[in-house]
């Protein structure tokens, strides 16, 4: 049996006519590591901002440990919240602002020292116990707010885009850091970001957000491989789309018209009936380009543009009536504009999706 | 160029025209002269001596002081709690009640006088310290709203939510984080409102009996009847009062600055 930490039954949220969270139906398994990606404005802070309880659902419930909080205040949920800007204290010290929660629940001095020295050690910081938020770098500044978000020990942590303010490098050793925290503590984590790489790296499942609604909730493997609709293929990664539709099967695979013609042989996936318009989609690093046609999906196309990437070689081409883009090793042959050459690739790297 | 030149001789006059009566009048202070004119005899301090030795102006120091304290206290806290409450978004009353909080500050203290002495006269609060007291916070109020809901502004609202993720109650976060990160503002409403008070004559004038007559009262007084240097001490009293409280504040603002 799955146990469920964190329930939300039918959650809405409305701003006037505004519909930001819409009838949110998710389950948190106890211990994951849970990102909530999607664009812009997609209602991700709203949906932590209700779980954290600052702000009210319009509709629905939540559940934590099967009990309903709706109406439990912020400062009874027992939740840790690490927030884009940090929210460090500015009149507190490093120590303080750690001690902050266990001071609020009444500790006892030496156990707080202990506590807070612990929890400095935890993420590095010790040294600076006595510094105020505003004389440390943004990283510091960072882990500061995470060992206090942790130092209660919150069976749940919050996090909404924490890492946002950070530079490229900070950011992918503070994302090692906070799953190996995650790991150690055994935390359920909800974690908000606009960052698909981030939410690959870090998540146990990633929850694909779409104008209030999930598009698609699932490991990052399937999230990447099996992109459940339009918006989650393009959103995640970048891909090749193909318009078609289902001719048949034959061995196990499905064939695929495309409205360019020519004809795919793709991985079958059997709630798709013959008729059926669908779209193939293909990951740019698995098409392979060759000068003579593949047996099996083969696509003649032009060279446009091939263009160095450092660690890839970006090949953009122009098939029948369609743009496509491969990713090449950058010692393959490079391609001069222009050349006519063909696009193919395996069956099972096409994964099919209604449009 | 020439335009930063003008500005600077713009600027050192302003200064002049601001800072010249002072500078008049202070040395007066020290005078051993029975009148108010240069040039001074002699150095002396008889006239603090008369200032503090005399009942009148004894008295009147006291008043001032326990007038100011009065207001300052009560301005303050009040001042403090409608800020606060003002910032909730109440939506349709907010708006509204900032204004009427603010009025104080435009209407005449002519007008302010004439309608308190007619409600004074009805609940019996003429000629009382509390009646003065209130009438100096009405008019203290806004000031100390004003710069207490300026620090409020520049204050950054997920700080209290953080607050509350951490487990402390609206009262504890008011306590912890609201209220230090306020305090710059506080102070210096304090101080306004303190200053407010002492400088206020046209207030008393309507509503002080004789046993609530304030020292800028009183040198009121004293510049109809007779024109003594115990004035000029007086107002060097006001002065050092004022100097020292701004540095006060700076002092203190020094230090929370120095605590970001
Ligand atoms: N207090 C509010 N009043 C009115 N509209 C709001 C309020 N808070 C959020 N919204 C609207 O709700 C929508 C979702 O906002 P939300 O902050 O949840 O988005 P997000 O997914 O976190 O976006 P981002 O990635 O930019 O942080 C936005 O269109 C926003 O304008
Ligand atoms: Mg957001």
């Amino acid at each position: 049996m799955v146990d469920y930490h964190i329930r939300l039954d039918g959650v809405t949220k409305t701003f006037g006519a505004l519909r930001v969270v819409d009838n949110l139906r998710l389950d948190i398994v106890r211990g994951e590591f849970l990102s909530l990606l999607g664009p812009s404005g997609s209602g991700k802070t709203t949906i932590l901002m209700m779980l954290a309880g600052f702000q009210d659902a319009t509709e629905g419930t939540i559940y934590v440990d099967g009990h309903m909080i709706n109406d439990i205040p912020s400062h009874r949920r027992n939740m840790g919240v690490v927030f884009q800007s940090y929210a460090l204290f500015p009149h507190m010290t490093v120590a303080q602002n750690v001690a902050f929660p266990l001071k609020m629940r009444g500790v006892g001095r030496a156990e707080i020292d202990a506590r807070v020295n612990r929890a400095l050690d935890m993420v590095q910081l010790a040294a600076l116990s006595e510094r105020r938020p505003a004389q440390l770098s943004g990283g510091q500044q960072q882990r500061v707010a995470l060992a206090r978000a942790l130092v209660f020990e919150p069976g749940v942590v919050l996090m909404d885009e924490p890492l946002g303010a950070l530079d490229k490098q900070l950011r992918e050793q503070m994302q090692l850091d906070i799953r190996e925290l995650h790991g150690r503590l055994g935390l359920t984590i909800v974690f908000v970001t606009h960052d698909q790489s981030e939410a690959l790296t870090m998540s146990d499942r990633i929850a694909v957000f779409n104008k209030g609604l999930i598009e698609q909730i699932d490991t990052p493997r399937m999230i990447y491989d099996h992109p459940a609709t339009r918006f989650v293929a393009e959103f995640i990664g970048e891909t090749n789309l193909m318009e078609g539709e289902i001719a048949g099967r034959e061995g196990g695979e499905a064939l695929i018209r495309l409205d360019s013609g020519g004809m795919l042989r793709v991985r079958d996936r059997a709630e798709f009936d013959a008729g059926r318009r669908v779209l193939a989609t293909v990951r740019p690093e698995k098409v392979e380009l060759s000068e003579a046609p593949a047996a099996i999906n083969s696509i003649p196309v032009a060279v446009t543009d091939s263009i160095y990437q450092g660690d890839h070689l970006r090949v953009q081409l122009q098939g029948p009536g369609q743009r496509l883009v491969a990713r090449r090793d950058r010692r393959a042959a490079e391609w001069t504009p222009g050349a006519k050459i063909n696009a193919t690739f395996a069956p099972e790297d096409c994964w099919v999706i209604v449009p | 160029m020439a335009g930063k030149l003008i500005s600077a001789v713009f600027g050192v006059l302003a200064v002049c025209f601001l800072l010249l009566p002072l500078v008049v009048i202070l040395p007066l202070a020290f005078t051993s002269s029975q009148f108010l004119i240069y040039p001074i005899p002699s150095f002396s301090l008889r006239w603090f001596e008369e200032l503090f030795t005399t009942p009148v102006w004894r008295d009147s120091i006291v008043n001032s002081l326990i007038i100011g304290a009065g207001t300052t206290i009560l301005a303050t806290v009040l001042g403090v709690l409608a800020a606060l409450g003002l910032r909730e978004k109440l939506n349709f009353i907010s708006a509204p009640l900032n204004t009427v909080f603010l009025l104080p500050m435009v209407v005449p203290a002519v007008v302010l006088g004439v309608g308190m002495q007619i409600l004074y006269a009805k609940l019996g609060l003429s000629s009382s310290y509390a009646g003065i007291i209130i009438a100096h916070t009405v008019i203290a109020i806004p000031l100390v709203i004003v710069s207490v809901a300026n620090s409020l502004q520049g204050m950054d609202t997920r700080l209290e939510l953080a607050a509350a993720s951490l487990g402390a109650g609206p009262a504890a976060t008011l306590r912890h984080v609201t209220l230090p990160l306020a305090f710059p503002g506080i102070m210096t409403g304090a101080v306004l409102a303190f200053a407010v008070s002492l400088d206020e004559v046209v207030l008393n004038i309507f509503l002080a009996g004789p046993g609530q007559r304030t020292l800028a009262r009183q040198m009121f007084a004293t510049l109809r009847d007779s024109i003594s240097p115990a004035i000029a001490a007086a107002a060097f009293l006001f002065i050092a009062g004022t100097v020292l409280l701004t540095l006060l504040v700076l002092l203190a603002r020094r230090r929370f600055s120095g605590a970001r």
